[in-house]
C-alpha cells in the first residue's frame, strides 16, 4: 500500500530550483534511504513534505490525503513527522517535559502524556537523563531526544535528517540499532544520511539526489554502482 | 501492521519518575502567602496600606504581563493598552450607566482579551518578532492613548471621577477609606492570577506555550498550532492586566488617559517582572514587593528631601531614573531576575 506519493514536487528560491520535479512513492512499512552531495535538496525535500516550506508546484499525497501546502502542525498531526539535523530541544525544559510536549498530542491529560513520554524515553535509552535540562545533553543525547519527541507523536512516516551526523562511530551503532527497532515496529522511514555504512545497512531502497533532482532510485546495491551516482556523490573509491 | 498505539505501556502509572510535585508545592506556597498577607490590613497604618495596595496593583499587572512576555516569549511594551481598557470600561460603565464594578471588571477583561488577541494576531501574522513585536505593542498602546484623549464619550483629557457614595456598598465596590476590603480585593485578584498562572504553566496549553517560546519551528513540527497557543496566552495576559486597571479606577476614584494608557503604565507592568524574574511564577510578585515600596519612598524623597539631597525637591521623573538604573543592574548581574537567579543557585 502506498503511504506517500510525491508528484513533480518543485521548490524555487528566486529562480534557483532547490528541489526540481521530484517523484517518489513510499510504500507502507518501507525504509527509504536518501543520499546526495551537500546542496542536493535533501533537507529542502523534507521541509516541503513536512510543511516547513510551501512547495512552488507539485503534489504530496500522504495516506490517501492531499497534504500539499499544509502547515507543519497539521502535517505532523496527520502522522508525518520529521526530525532536524541541527537539534532543536526546548531548552527551558527537562528531557521528560520535552517529550511530554509531543506526547500531549495524543494524550490530553498531563499524567498520561508524561507516562507515554517516559515510555518513549526508555525506548530510546535516555532514561538516565529523564529529569536533566535538555540543554545540558551531549550531542548523542540530543539526537536521541529528537527521535524521542518524534516517536511520542506515534508517527506513521518518520523523516530522519542526518540523525548520525556529529556522532563518533561508537555512538552510531546503538542509534542504528534503535532505527532498526523503530522500523520493525511498523514505522515507515525516510532517512537522509551521509554515513554510507548506515545507509546500506538500513535502506530497502535508495534515492540519490543531485542539484535538486532525482538522480537514481532503486535497490541500494544497484544504485551505488550506477556510474552517475559514483560520479556525482560517492567517488571512485567507494564503488 | 502493528502500530505503536497498540503496544501496551511498560510504564507503571505510579512510576516514581512521573511524580511532579512542583505544582502542588506552588499551590501550597500560594496558600501560605495569601494567608500571611491577608492579616496585613490589621497591622498597617492607613498610609502604609495605601503603599501595600499600590504594590498589589503592580503585582497583578506584572503577573499578567509575565504570562505573555515571560512564558509566551512575546515581549509586550504596550500593556498600558489593557490596563487602560480595564480602567476605562469600569469608569465608563459605572459613571454613565451605573453598572456594578464587578460586572465592569469582567466586561473590561473580555474587551482586553479580544483587543490583545487582535493586536497579537496582526503582529504575528506579519511575522513581527522580538523588538519589532515590542515596538508594535507600544504603538498600539499609544494609539489607544491618543484615541481616548479625543473621544467625547470618554471625556477626552479630563477622564472620569467615580462618584463617592455616603454608605458602604458591595455592589458598587465602595467602603469607607482604609477599609481592609480595599486590600483584600486586589489580594484576591492577585491570588487568582497566580493560581491561574500555576495551573497554566503545568497545563497542556502552558507547556505548548513554553515550547513555542523556546523553538517555534520545532514546536510546529510536533503538531502544535503555534498561532492558537500564542493567542490564548495573550488573551489570558491581557485579561488579567485589565482587571488590575478596573480596580485602579475603583481605588483612586479617578482615571485619566495618562493613568490608564500612559507609557509609564506599561513600564510599571514590565519593571517588577524583570526585576523579580520573567518566566517564573513568583518573580513578578517579588519584583512588585521591591518596586511598590521603592516608588513610594522615591516620591517621599522628592516631596521632602533630606538636607544633602535638597536639590531634588519638587523634581519629577526620579522614579523612572531609579527603575532604569535598577533594570541595568539586574540585566547585567541577575539576567534571570532576583527570584530566578536565587532559585537556580538554590537548586544547584
Amino acid at each position: 500500500m502506498t503511504l506517500l506519493q510525491v508528484d513533480q514536487l518543485t521548490k524555487s528560491f528566486s529562480g534557483l530550483r532547490a528541489v526540481s520535479d521530484v517523484d517518489v512513492t513510499v510504500t507502507d512499512g518501507e525504509f527509504l534511504g536518501i543520499i546526495g552531495p551537500n546542496g542536493a535538496g535533501k533537507t529542502t525535500l523534507f521541509s516541503l513534505l513536512a510543511g516547513q516550506l510551501p512547495p512552488t508546484s507539485g503534489r504530496v499525497v500522504f495516506d490517501g490525503q492531499d497534504i500539499t501546502g499544509w502547515p507543519a502542525d497539521k502535517v505532523a498531526g496527520a502522522g508525518l513527522v520529521r526530525t532536524f539535523q541541527l537539534m532543536r530541544p526546548f531548552e527551558s525544559m527537562s528531557v521528560l517535559e520535552n517529550v511530554a510536549v509531543a506526547a500531549h498530542h495524543r494524550h490530553r491529560s498531563r499524567r498520561a502524556a508524561r507516562r507515554h513520554a517516559l515510555e518513549v524515553i526508555e525506548r530510546v535509552r535516555l532514561a538516565e537523563y529523564v529529569h536533566a535540562p535538555s540543554g545540558s545533553l551531549p550531542t548523542a543525547g540530543l539526537k536521541r531526544l529528537e527521535l524521542a519527541r518524534a516517536l511520542a507523536l506515534e508517527p506513521r512516516l518518520l523523516l530522519l535528517d542526518e540523525v548520525l551526523a556529529g556522532l563518533v562511530p561508537a555512538e552510531r551503532a546503538p542509534i542504528i540499532e534503535l532505527l532498526r527497532e523503530i522500523h520493525a515496529d511498523g514505522v515507515t522511514v525516510m532517512f537522509v544520511e551521509h554515513i554510507m555504512a548506515a545507509v546500506m545497512a538500513l535502506s530497502e531502497r535508495l534515492l540519490v539526489m543531485a542539484e535538486g533532482q532525482e538522480l537514481a532510485l532503486g535497490d541500494p546495491q544497484e544504485v551505488i554502482r550506477d556510474p552517475r551516482v559514483v560520479e556525482a556523490y560517492l567517488g571512485e573509491d567507494y564503488a | 501492521m502493528t502500530t505503536l498505539t497498540e503496544r501496551p505501556t511498560t510504564i507503571a502509572a505510579d512510576d516514581p519518575r512521573l511524580k511532579d510535585s512542583s505544582a502542588t508545592r506552588s499551590y501550597a506556597v500560594l496558600g501560605v502567602l495569601v494567608a500571611v498577607l491577608a492579616v496585613l490590613p490589621f497591622l498597617l497604618d492607613d498610609q502604609t496600606e495605601t503603599v501595600a495596595v499600590r504594590t498589589l496593583i503592580f503585582a497583578i499587572m506584572a503577573v499578567g504581563w509575565n504570562l505573555m512576555s515571560g512564558y509566551g516569549g512575546m515581549f509586550s511594551f504596550g500593556h498600558a493598552a489593557f490596563f487602560g481598557i480595564g480602567a476605562y470600561t469600569d469608569a465608563y460603565l459605572l459613571v454613565q450607566h451605573g453598572v456594578s464594578p464587578w460586572i465592569a471588571m469582567v466586561v473590561g477583561a473580555l474587551i482586553s482579551a479580544a483587543a490583545g488577541t487582535l493586536i497579537a494576531f496582526l503582529c504575528l501574522r506579519y511575522k513581527l518578532a522580538g523588538p519589532y513585536f515590542a515596538l508594535a505593542t507600544f504603538a498600539f498602546a499609544q494609539v489607544f492613548l491618543l484615541a481616548v484623549q479625543n473621544i467625547d464619550a470618554l471625556n477626552r483629557t479630563e477622564g472620569f471621577n467615580v462618584p463617592i457614595l455616603s454608605e458602604d456598598s458591595w455592589t458598587m465596590m465602595q467602603w469607607k477609606a482604609g477599609s481592609p476590603l480595599y486590600f483584600w480585593i486586589p489580594l484576591g485578584i492577585l491570588a487568582l492570577g497566580l493560581l491561574g498562572t500555576i495551573w497554566f504553566v503545568h497545563s497542556r496549553t502552558g507547556q505548548y506555550a513554553q515550547a513555542v517560546r523556546d523553538d517555534e519551528t520545532a514546536a510546529a513540527s510536533l503538531g502544535i498550532n503555534v498561532m492558537r497557543v500564542r493567542l490564548v496566552t495573550v488573551a489570558a495576559s491581557c485579561a488579567l492586566t485589565s482587571v488590575a486597571g478596573s480596580f485602579y479606577t475603583q481605588y483612586y476614584f479617578f482615571v485619566g488617559p495618562e493613568q490608564g494608557f500612559g507609557s509609564a503604565v506599561s513600564v510599571n507592568a514590565i519593571v517588577p517582572a524583570v526585576i523579580g524574574g520573567i518566566g517564573t511564577i513568583w518573580g513578578p510578585l517579588v519584583g512588585a514587593l521591591i518596586v511598590g515600596p521603592l516608588s513610594e519612598w522615591i516620591a517621599d524623597v522628592l516631596r521632602e528631601p533630606p538636607g544633602f539631597l535638597s536639590f531634588l525637591e519638587g523634581l519629577s521623573g526620579l522614579d523612572v531614573a531609579v527603575y532604569a538604573a535598577l533594570l541595568i543592574l539586574i540585566v547585567l548581574f541577575m539576567p534571570k531576575g532576583i527570584y530566578g537567579t536565587l532559585r537556580d543557585r538554590f537548586r544547584s
